[in-house]
Formats: C-alpha cells, structure tokens, sequence
C-alpha cells in the first residue's frame, strides 16, 4: 500500500521528533530524580538553612508555570549575557522543576519512616551508614516510587513544552507540517497517539517495578 | 545588556488584568472537570460494564495527551471540524475542563473506592435509593475527602492555563510576551509573570487547605493536606 | 552488691530533654542471670532509661561497664558493640517494615555480624523455630499479629547472642489474647538463664520472674528490692501499692 505524500512526509518528520523527546525526556527524568533525592533529603534531614532552601526551591518551582521556567531561561537569560541552546534551555528547566516535585515524594517517604525503624536497627548495632542503606533506603525507595514514576509520566507529556523554546521534538515537527497541509485534526491526533504510547509504555514498566519491589504493608498494592 | 525596571512598573497593571483571564479560564475550567469527574466517577464505579468502559477509555485518553497537543487539536482541528465557531478563551476553558474532568474523575473514583462498603449498604439498608445512596452518604463524604487532591489539580489546571497564548488567549503569559517582544525585557518580564502565578498558585492551596480543615469531620480526617 | 559479678553496671545516667531533665542519676548492676524488672508510674521514666543503657537515648552523663570494663559512649563503634550484646525489645515491635520475619533476623546477622548467608539463615531459622513462628518465616511485618510480631522481634534480638536483654513493656501494645503467647516465650527465655531488665506491669511476670524490683518515678528510682522485700504483707512501699492497683485492674493475672 502506497502511502499519500502527506503521511511520507509526516512520519518521517514525527519519527524524528520522537527521537528528540526521548533525547529531552531521559537526561530530564534522571537529572529530576538525582536533583529529587538530594534535594528531598535535605528537605527532611536537613538543618534549619538547608531545609528552608530546600522548601523554598520546591515551592518556587512548584508554584510556577513551567512554561514561564523556560521562558526565563531562554528568552530571560540573554537579558544578562547568557545564551543557552534551545535543547539546553528545555533540559535545564525540565530538570529543575522536575527536581522540585520528586522532592516533594522523596521527602514525604523519608519523613513517613518512623523513628521506630532507626531505633530497631541501632538497638541491633547497625552503623549510620548500615543503617541509612539497609533499612531507610529500601524503605523510602518504596514509598516514593509510585510518585516519583506518575511525575516522570508528568515529564514526558510536558516536554511537548520544549516546542515553545523552539526544540523540535514530535510536537514541534508536527505543528510544522500541520500548517504546511493544513490537517491540523489528523497531525495533533497522531502526534497525541504518540505521547499515548509513551506514556503508556511508562506506566506498564513502572506498574512493573512496582509490582517487582511490592511488599505487604507498603502504600499501593495495585 | 540593559535593565529597565520601570517598563515591569508600567506594564503591571497590564499584565496583572490577565490575571482576571487566567482566573476566568481556571475558574471555568474547574468547574467543568468538577461536574464531568462527579458523574464520571460515579458511573465508573456504579455503572454498568460498558459505561465504566467508555468513561475509563475518556480518561485514558485525556491523561495520555500533553495538555499542549490538546489545545492545537481542539482549537485548530475539532472544534473547526465540527463547526464549532469558538473563541481561543472558550476552547482553552473547555479543553482544561474536559483534562481535568479526567483526573478529577479518577480522583473521585478512588475516593469512592476506599469508602467502606458498610456505607452504602447501610444506606440501602435504611430504604434509600441508590441514587439517593450516592447523594446523601457517598458523595458528601468523598467530596471532602478529596479536597487536597483536588487542591493539587487546582495548582496544576493553573500553570497548565499558562500556555493558553499558544492559541492566542489573552492571559497573563500573553499579555506577557506582548509587552516582552516589544520592550526586550524578557528576563525581568517573565520573572514578574512567574511571581503572579506564584502567589495565585499558593493563594489558591492555602484557601482550600482552609476550606478543608473546616469542613473536616471530626475523628475522620484523611491526614495530611498532601501537595 | 559486688562488682566482680557484674555483667552490666551503669552509673549515675542523666538524661534530659531541653529544660525537662528525665532522669536523675540512675545506677544499678546486672549480674549473670538476674531479672530486673522496672515498675512505676507513666511518665517515670522506664523507657527513658532502658534507651539510655543501650545509648539509643544517649545520656548527658554517667558511665556504663560492661564486664567492668568502660564502654567509651563517644565512639561510635563501641556503641554499635554495646548495642550487640545488649539487646532490646521494644513496646511496638519496630520490626524493619521491607523484611520478611526470617530477613528482620537474618538483616543484622548478615550485615552486622557478617555471617555468611546461609549461616544466618539457619540461625534466624532456629530462632524462629524457639519462639514459635517456623511456619511465618517468609511473612512480612504487615502480615503478622501482634503477638506473632513481638515473638519474630524477640527472636530477632536472641539472633545476636545478647548477654543483657532490655525489655520496654514487651505486651502492652497488644490485645490481651495475644499476651499469652509472648508472656510465654519470655518465661521461656528466663527459665534459659538470660539475664534481663523488662518495664512491664504485667503482673504474672512481676510476681514470677523479677529477682529485684526498681520503682521509678518522676525520673529517679525511688525503691529498690526483692519482691518478697517489697510486696510483702506487713510492708508499706509505693510498689506494693502500686501493685495492688495493677492487681484491682486484672486480679486474675496474678
Ligand atoms: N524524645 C523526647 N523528647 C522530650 N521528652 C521526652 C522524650 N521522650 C520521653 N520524654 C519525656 O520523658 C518522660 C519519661 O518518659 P518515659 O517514656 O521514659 O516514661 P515511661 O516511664 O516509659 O512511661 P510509660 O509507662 O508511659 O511508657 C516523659 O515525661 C516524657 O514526656
Ligand atoms: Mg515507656
């Protein structure tokens, strides 16, 4: 079957895209979840400074578009000699803001362990750092991972965003040839179908590994 | 690289009546995922199998989709095709109000799935309807129960109405990017804007944090105001 | 009482939170065997002073001697020594929440006591065995009772070849048909030699296990001695009233 001019133009073009996604998405989920950690643990176990840094950050991010983020630092940032590239720019503030939500997870698993849990381990002769590795990690991995996951879901459909800051991904090569053919409907409903599919791909293997680390007792059996 | 303070000092009044815009469109769009997610949850969890069906295909797709496609699809593409003559402030309302329908819906549903079960049966038990099952007992009770979640939307249907000037809605962040494209103050712009929708955003949790601690029955709160 | 003896002897401890000093220079000495069993009003500061002879409340002053020789409460490894051998139970079980009941023991002999895997696999198995749970091994905390819980903790602590036994109320978080079974198993555990410091006021242990009574309150330890000393007829002590309350609220313990 011979495909039309406009679908041999349109999918190689949303191929393309989908590869820049996924070069947006991966580093911005890891860097999220790394930013996430440190920043979760400081929030939780941190001194008066630190934690108010912590919470602050959170709430600046949290609290605002992220779509302002990258304008900021995009458009903003010229504004005082800096120039990043529109990848750059997209990948920072996707980093950033993620960041600030893992945190959100991140603290509110460490904070849910209960000093019992400390008290049981020290009372046996575990060190800090046997203590910290054995008992509260294994923990708090569990307690944050359906929350850290569904923000990673969050990370992927919100890096169509990067379109604005000129990045081409699936969105923005997509809206190009959607104006060139004026198919606006069929473009953004197949381009909807690949975020579709990435999104559900994600849920599967997180429902996956939280399947794999389930425990009785621990927050989402399902 | 030159600063100038003052064109953030004129254009504040400006900017700041796009808030009545975003504040319009988030209102609405609340309001709209309010009753779509009450109904859909509803028949999800007591309608019939091909009806929580459809429902749950609704929100599988309206969670799937960047909130960023959808606007382009409807406003370009749907409300176009169907004829639908609609302005860019009413299709951002209605495409935030059919999103958020969806997760409210699943908000919703969950609630309604932790109730016991001993409540709706003691409900029919005393000769209520199912209807009136739902009304009376279930819904009072899931509605409070969800308020922090609901809350977590309210933050979010907020920021998401932020890319509304894609399509050329004319809240804050257009207003915002009007004034920048003409004065080159980006930087000092967008951190104005950023700061408006902070306070809204925080605003907006910290009244229904308020409106949650009151309405909270006594000995049957669901801890913690989450997000 | 002589020192020579002595597995365990701790010194004038003081601890306080902020203003509140909790303890007021608590001393006693443990020797091989014995039972102490701490009684007194909530609040008095049992719990307090069981956390701080195994340092998990670390004390402001005072000395703790294990086989007379001074356990440097600065070092952090010492502290981890002390903690070995000195084991605790404690009111809400604290079992690690991500461990099946075999891994709760196996966790701290693998990594603390850096026993082969299989080695602590038969020992957390013949613990498990000794209180009663064989057939629990592979359940998770949340899918234990009460009692099944408190028994997989004792077992737990036993794993690490304890020489001193703390016990923090050890059955008072739990319903009262559950008891039973961990009343037991710590019976058991003194009629095997061990030599413990329990807070309880559960009367059948009291009367049939303690070989010294401590009477706490507001932080000091108020009386001290055998409970024929202290509950006998033609007494008057703070603990034998006290326990005459206990009894009036569960006369069929005794
Ligand atoms: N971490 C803490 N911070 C501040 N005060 C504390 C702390 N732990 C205990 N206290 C105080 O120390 C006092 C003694 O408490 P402790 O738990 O040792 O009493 P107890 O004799 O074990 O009582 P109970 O029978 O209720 O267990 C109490 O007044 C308590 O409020
Ligand atoms: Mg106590």
């Amino acid at each position: 079957m011979e495909l039309s001019p406009f679908y041999q133009e349109l999918l190689p073009s949303l191929n393309r895209g989908l590869i820049m996604t996924i070069a947006l998405i991966v580093p911005s989920a890891l860097g999220g979840v790394f930013i996430g950690i440190v920043a979760g643990t400081l929030r939780a176990y941190g001194n008066r400074i630190t934690r108010s840094i912590g919470n602050f950050y959170a709430a600046l991010f949290r609290g605002t578009p992220l779509v302002v983020q990258l304008f900021v630092l995009y458009f903003g940032l010229p504004n005082i000699g800096l120039y990043l590239s529109p990848y750059m720019a997209a990948v920072i503030g996707f980093i950033l803001c993620s960041g600030a939500y893992q945190s959100e997870y991140i603290r509110g698993a460490l904070l849910s362990i209960k000093r019992g849990q400390y008290h049981g381990a020290q009372a046996l002769g575990f060190s800090f750092f046997q203590t910290i590795f054995w008992i509260i990690i294994p923990q708090a991995v569990r307690k944050a991972i359906h929350g850290c996951g569904n923000e990673i879901i969050y990370l992927i459909k919100y890096s169509s965003l990067a379109y604005i800051v000129t990045v081409m991904e699936l969105t923005g090569e997509g809206k190009t040839i959607a104006t060139e053919y004026f198919r606006f409907t069929e473009v953004f409903m197949i381009i909807g179908l690949y975020y579709l599919a990435l999104v559900s791909c994600a849920v599967f293997i997180l429902k996956r590994i939280e399947n794999k680390l389930y425990i009785p007792g621990f927050g989402y059996n399902r | 690289m030159h600063f100038d303070l003052s064109v953030v000092i004129d254009s504040l009044p400006y900017l700041l009546q796009g808030s009545a815009a975003t504040a319009v469109i988030v209102c609405c769009a609340m309001a709209i995922g309010l009753v779509i997610g009450v109904v859909m949850a509803v028949g999800m969890v007591y309608g019939p199998r091909p009806v929580a069906l459809l429902l749950s295909s609704y929100v599988w797709f309206f969670r799937g989709f960047p909130v960023l496609v959808l606007l382009f699809l409807f406003y370009f593409g749907l409300f176009t095709f169907l004829g639908l003559n609609v302005s860019a402030l009413t299709a951002v309302t209605l495409v935030l109000g059919m999103t958020t329908g969806a997760y409210q819906a699943n908000i919703f549903k969950g609630a309604m799935l932790s109730m016991p079960k001993g409540q709706y049966k003691a409900a029919r038990a005393l000769g209520m309807t199912q209807t009136q099952a739902i009304y009376c007992i279930i819904l009072p009770q899931i509605l409070r129960m969800s308020i922090p979640a609901w809350s977590n939307e309210y933050s979010i249907i907020l920021k998401d109405s932020a890319l509304a000037f894609v399509i050329g809605a004319p809240e804050i962040m257009a207003r915002t990017q009007f004034v920048a494209s003409r004065t080159y103050q980006h930087l000092p712009l967008y951190i104005t804007a950023g700061l408006i929708y902070f306070v809204l955003t925080w605003a907006g949790v910290l009244l229904l944090e308020k409106l949650y601690r009151k309405v909270r029955i006594p000995g049957y709160s669901q801890d913690g105001f989450g997000q | 009482m002589s020192n020579a003896l002595s597995i365990l002897r701790i010194s004038n401890l003081k601890k306080s939170y902020g203003k509140n000093t909790i303890l007021h220079g608590a001393t006693l000495s443990l020797h091989q065997g014995e039972i102490i069993v701490l009684i007194g009003p909530s609040g008095g500061g049992k719990s307090t002073l069981l956390q701080c002879i195994n340092c998990l409340a670390m004390p402001e002053e005072g000395e703790i001697f294990l086989h007379d020789n001074r356990v440097d409460l600065q070092s952090a490894g010492e502290l981890n020594e002390l903690r070995q051998k000195v084991g605790m139970i404690f009111q809400d079980f604290n079992l690690f929440d991500h461990l099946t009941a075999v891994d709760n023991i196996t966790v701290a002999l693998r990594k603390v006591k850096k026993m082969s895997k299989k080695d602590a696999l038969c020992r957390a198995r013949r613990e498990l065995d000794q209180v009663g749970l064989s057939d629990k091994a592979s359940l998770y905390p949340a899918q234990l009772s009460g009692g099944q819980k408190q028994r997989v903790a004792i077992a737990r602590a036993l794993a690490m070849d304890p020489e001193v036994l703390l016990l923090d109320e050890p059955t008072s978080a739990l319903d009262p048909e559950l008891v039973g079974e961990v009343i037991s198993v710590i019976k058991q555990l003194a009629g095997n030699g061990m030599t413990m410091i329990m807070a309880t006021h559960q009367m059948s242990l009291i009367s049939t296990l303690a070989d010294r009574i401590l009477f706490m309150e507001n932080g000091s330890i108020v009386e001290q001695g055998t409970p024929q000393e202290l509950l006998s007829s033609d007494m008057v002590s703070k603990t034998r009233g006290f326990c005459e309350r206990l009894n009036e609220i569960s006369p069929e313990d005794l």
